[in-house]
């Protein structure tokens, strides 16, 4: 546990830290998929915890964002977001007009609030 | 080829494009060889796994804590392969032929998949996934070439604006796809839960949030369609 990444040579290092323990959960998938039938109750569950999963996975990127982005501050990066998803409403759901709104919101944001 | 039509089709080019050149310029920025930045990009798939990976040899992060990190950031994998397989697999597909397609699923790929893949005749629905998934990884290692290259001239607000793609694009085309109540609700809950629980300090906040998130979106479901 003490080793860190850079004792292991950087291949190693690869599959041990990044292949393997994001892959365990793509074989876990194919598995539980097997007792799954498409239409069944079950798949309905798991499909809305992979959803809010993934929900959980956006909110933490907002509120605590990786590098650069943590340089932008909370309420731009809220702002952009929230007005990003009304240009996605508004433009008859449209995916690439809500990613534009929300990345040029985001860069006015950043530009007016450094 | 049908697959690779709608990838070269989906919004998600542009975004991926956008990310990975932020991608290949964080692992220049760290030391890391461009083979290696392409061959994490294929091994891993899954954004955030990458970036944990990349920034965990920068910090001199132990091992074991990266290792951690990456797997409780790949947890959504198990939700999101089993929700597709049972839509693509029919009763002659074999275990080996699942691989692939669960190897290509990332958000992109199981969104896009979700919504495209009830179209294609049942038949052709892995073919269809493994397509679209090869079709989107493609440009995101000339991405991951081109970011790594231009790597010194990159503006800050540059790289905090193709890191605000990731969050971005996943709401807008999560959002697309929650046309049921219980898909919505989940995607609600999860957005207020899990934050709620990661500043509580509660151990695995993503895991416990995203299942009581969903199971309480079903619940609800399940009243609904039983009254």
């Amino acid at each position: 546990m003490t080793a860190t990444v850079r004792d292991l040579g950087p291949y190693l290092a690869l599959v041990l830290v990044g292949f393997l323990p994001n892959e365990i959960w793509r074989v876990l998938g194919i598995v539980i998929a097997r007792g799954l039938d498409e239409g069944s109750e079950l798949l309905v569950w798991v499909r809305a915890v992979a959803t809010a999963v993934l929900a959980g996975i956006i909110a933490q990127l907002i509120l605590s964002p990786p590098g650069a982005l943590a340089t932008v501050a909370l309420v731009v990066r809220l702002a952009a977001v929230v007005i990003g998803f009304l240009a996605f409403l508004l433009a008859r759901r449209s995916v690439f007009i809500g990613v534009l709104a929300g990345e040029l919101a985001l860069v006015l944001g950043a530009l007016m609030w450094p | 080829m049908i697959g690779l039509k709608a990838a070269a089709k989906s919004v998600f080019i542009y975004v991926m494009f956008g990310t990975f050149i932020g991608y290949g310029a964080l692992c220049h920025d760290l030391g890391f060889s461009l083979t290696w930045a392409l061959v994490s990009t294929v091994l891993i798939w899954a954004g955030p796994a990458q970036v944990i990976v990349v920034t965990a040899l920068g910090s001199g992060l132990s091992a074991g804590e990266a290792a951690i990190a990456v797997s409780l950031s790949g947890i959504r994998l198990l939700p999101m392969v089993a929700a597709l397989l049972p839509l693509i697999r029919t009763k002659a597909t074999r275990f080996w032929q699942l691989l692939l397609p669960a190897h290509l699923t990332a958000v992109s790929m199981w969104v896009e998949s979700l919504r495209m893949a009830p179209g294609v005749p049942p038949e052709r629905r892995i073919a269809f996934c493994n397509g679209l998934g090869l079709g989107l990884m493609a440009p995101t290692l000339v991405a991951t070439v081109v970011g790594f290259m231009l790597a010194q001239r990159l503006p800050t607000l540059f790289a905090a604006a193709v890191l605000f793609l990731t969050p971005m694009s996943f709401t807008v085309s999560v959002a697309r796809n929650s046309r049921e109540l219980v898909d919505k609700l989940a995607f609600i809950l999860g957005l207020a839960l899990t934050p709620v629980f990661a500043l509580a300090k509660v151990d695995l906040a993503l895991l416990i949030g995203g299942v009581l998130a969903g199971s309480i979106a079903f619940a609800v479901h399940r009243l609904k369609e039983g009254a």
